[in-house]
């Protein structure tokens, strides 16, 4: 089965030159795309990630990383609506590259899937209420 | 089957009123008919929850001991400085003033996170703010430095004025340069990227009474999550435009000015916003009841968002240079499928004021009226019409001589 899931990476500063990502295409066979990649002024590195392969694949993958020392986190859990600020008006809908927003055609309610968002966040500036929040 | 406000407001009182919101009213008129619709419905309620710039509080704030003279001087609400061209301890704050500190637009586009809006939002939640204030002095207010927490609960009076909201319609706003731009509707994608509107439409008060026959100076109005009035027309206001035969206006129209007591009202209906590389601003919540008097009121009343249009506009030019060009209308069902077509291109839609909030609101006034806690009132005087020859001046520019 192949899975595809959008992860964050936090690389220690002791492993921010090693091409790690580098292993996971050749040992492990898996496809990604990278999202973000950064590198923060204490020298921690920040990986966006979309990685994609065989479960077996992926699981070992992730495995390796952890075990090297990257700390991994799912991105949804990184881009969060403030619910106590959205008021569905929709402004985001149009701006988000990746449609991660979505009108209910009967309640106009707007919708944020999680699994959609890349973090680019560039809701977060076309939100008036600044309802969306980037925790990286 | 006229009826009056008075045997409306009896009905109300006895438990015997029906009352409907403006989308709830469509389904109805379409089903029974305008004349039974007429007959069977008393009150429509609307609703409209957008940012309106226009917007503002004053306070005062109680005397000091000794006192201080604060007109005259200066004053900051959380860093956001307030008016005090005013008496002692009057200070109004406006949506959209900006700490001196903040840096706008200096890096464009500027953020615009903390603003007057924000800090009536933070009065309303009930939060301390911080007052920090410098007078001159005089014999009878010898103070000249006050710094101290303030609360809307120890204030004197707290009352909410804005001077021009609840828009009766407004343009669609699109960007055909080749930059983005960032404006008073959005961000604005280059080549037509996007399309930004901003109006709650068959929801939307003054768009179901498109003649002002009802909504006058002293209607009582759902505001902010309290009780407001109407208490002039707003600034702006504009009847005489372009309107459908049913006689909606196919441009920005009518305004209204609004009071109310700011002490009632919640941060869930007064929140503070932020237009990216524009400024600090307040969506404010306006819910008004519309009394059905007769038929004709009952007919305006079931308006829908297929009936109403409104102009596109381009921001990258047309609007700021204020030339006159419209490069099309539609109408907001179009505007809320996702999709409208400009210069023959299709350009994605997207809201900047909340229906599903505009319909919570009617909802809500709705409950009020059902509940007895909300009476109609009769207008004191009209808001002026099509035929007052009141009219939208541009600025009439005159050079100072040397």
């Amino acid at each position: 089965m192949i899975v595809s899931r959008r992860i964050v990476l936090r690389f220690p500063r002791r492993l921010v030159d090693r091409p790690i990502v580098y292993w996971l295409i050749k040992d492990y066979n898996l496809e990604f795309n990278i999202l973000k990649a950064s590198v923060t002024p204490d020298e921690e590195g920040l990986m966006v990630l979309e990685l994609r392969g065989e479960q077996a694949d992926y699981d070992r993958g992730i495995r390796y990383l952890t075990e090297a020392g990257v700390r991994i986190q799912s991105l949804s859990q990184d881009v969060i609506r403030n619910e106590e600020r959205c008021t569905h008006c929709g402004a985001c809908i149009t701006i988000c590259p990746t449609y991660a927003f979505e009108v209910d055609p009967v309640t106009r309610e707007v919708s944020f899937y999680g699994d959609k968002c890349i973090a680019c966040g560039l809701c977060i500036q076309a939100c008036p209420p600044r309802a969306m929040e980037l925790h990286f | 089957m006229a009826k009056t406000i008075e045997e409306i407001n009896k009905k109300l009182e006895s438990g015997r009123a029906v009352v409907v919101t403006a989308e709830e009213i469509i389904g109805i008129v379409r089903e029974k008919g305008l004349e039974r619709a007429a007959q069977e419905v008393d009150v429509v309620t609307t609703g409209t929850f957008g940012p309106m710039c226009s917007s503002g509080a004053y306070l005062n704030i109680g005397h000091s001991k000794p006192r201080i003279k604060l007109g005259g001087g200066r004053v900051y609400l959380n860093d956001v400085p307030a008016y005090i061209g005013l008496a002692a301890v009057d200070i109004f704050i406006g949506a959209n003033a900006l700490p001196e500190d903040d840096p706008r637009n200096r890096v464009h586009p500027g953020e615009f996170n903390y603003g007057g809006g924000h800090v009536i939002e933070e009065l309303v939640a009930g939060k301390d703010v911080r007052l920090v204030a410098t007078a001159y002095g005089t014999d009878c207010h010898p103070r000249k430095k006050l710094e101290t927490w303030l609360n809307i609960r120890d204030v004197n009076e707290a009352v909410l004025f804005n001077i021009r909201n609840a828009y009766q319609n407004y343009s669609v706003a699109v960007n055909l340069s080749d930059r983005v731009i960032y404006t008073y509707m959005g961000i604005l994608k280059p080549g037509l990227g996007n399309a930004n509107y901003c109006s709650a439409g068959q929801l939307s008060p003054l768009l179901n009474d498109p003649y002002y026959k009802t909504i006058g100076i002293g209607t009582r109005i759902f505001l902010g999550g309290g009780i407001g009035y109407v208490a002039w027309p707003g600034t702006q206001h504009n009847p005489d435009v372009l309107r459908n035969e049913a006689g909606v206006p196919k441009r920005p129209a009518g305004t209204l000015a609004v009071i109310g007591d700011l002490k009632q009202m919640k941060p869930r209906w007064l929140m503070g916003a932020s237009m990216q590389g524009y400024g600090g601003t307040i969506t404010v919540g306006i819910g008004v009841p519309i009394p059905i008097l007769s038929e004709e009121i009952l007919g305006y009343t079931a308006v829908t968002d297929a009936d109403i249009l409104a102009p596109v506009i381009d921001y990258s030019e047309a609007y700021p240079q204020r030339k006159g060009d419209v490069l099309g209308e539609v109408s907001y069902a179009e505007l809320r499928s996702g999709r409208i077509v400009v210069r023959g291109k299709e350009v994605p839609t997207a809201s900047l004021s909340s229906y599903p909030r505009a319909v919570e609101i009617a909802v809500t006034l709705k409950e009020w009226l059902l509940a007895g806690k909300f009476r109609l009132t009769q207008p004191v005087a009209p808001l002026p019409g099509v035929e007052s020859g009141v009219t939208f001046k541009p600025l009439k520019e005159r050079p100072l001589e040397e």
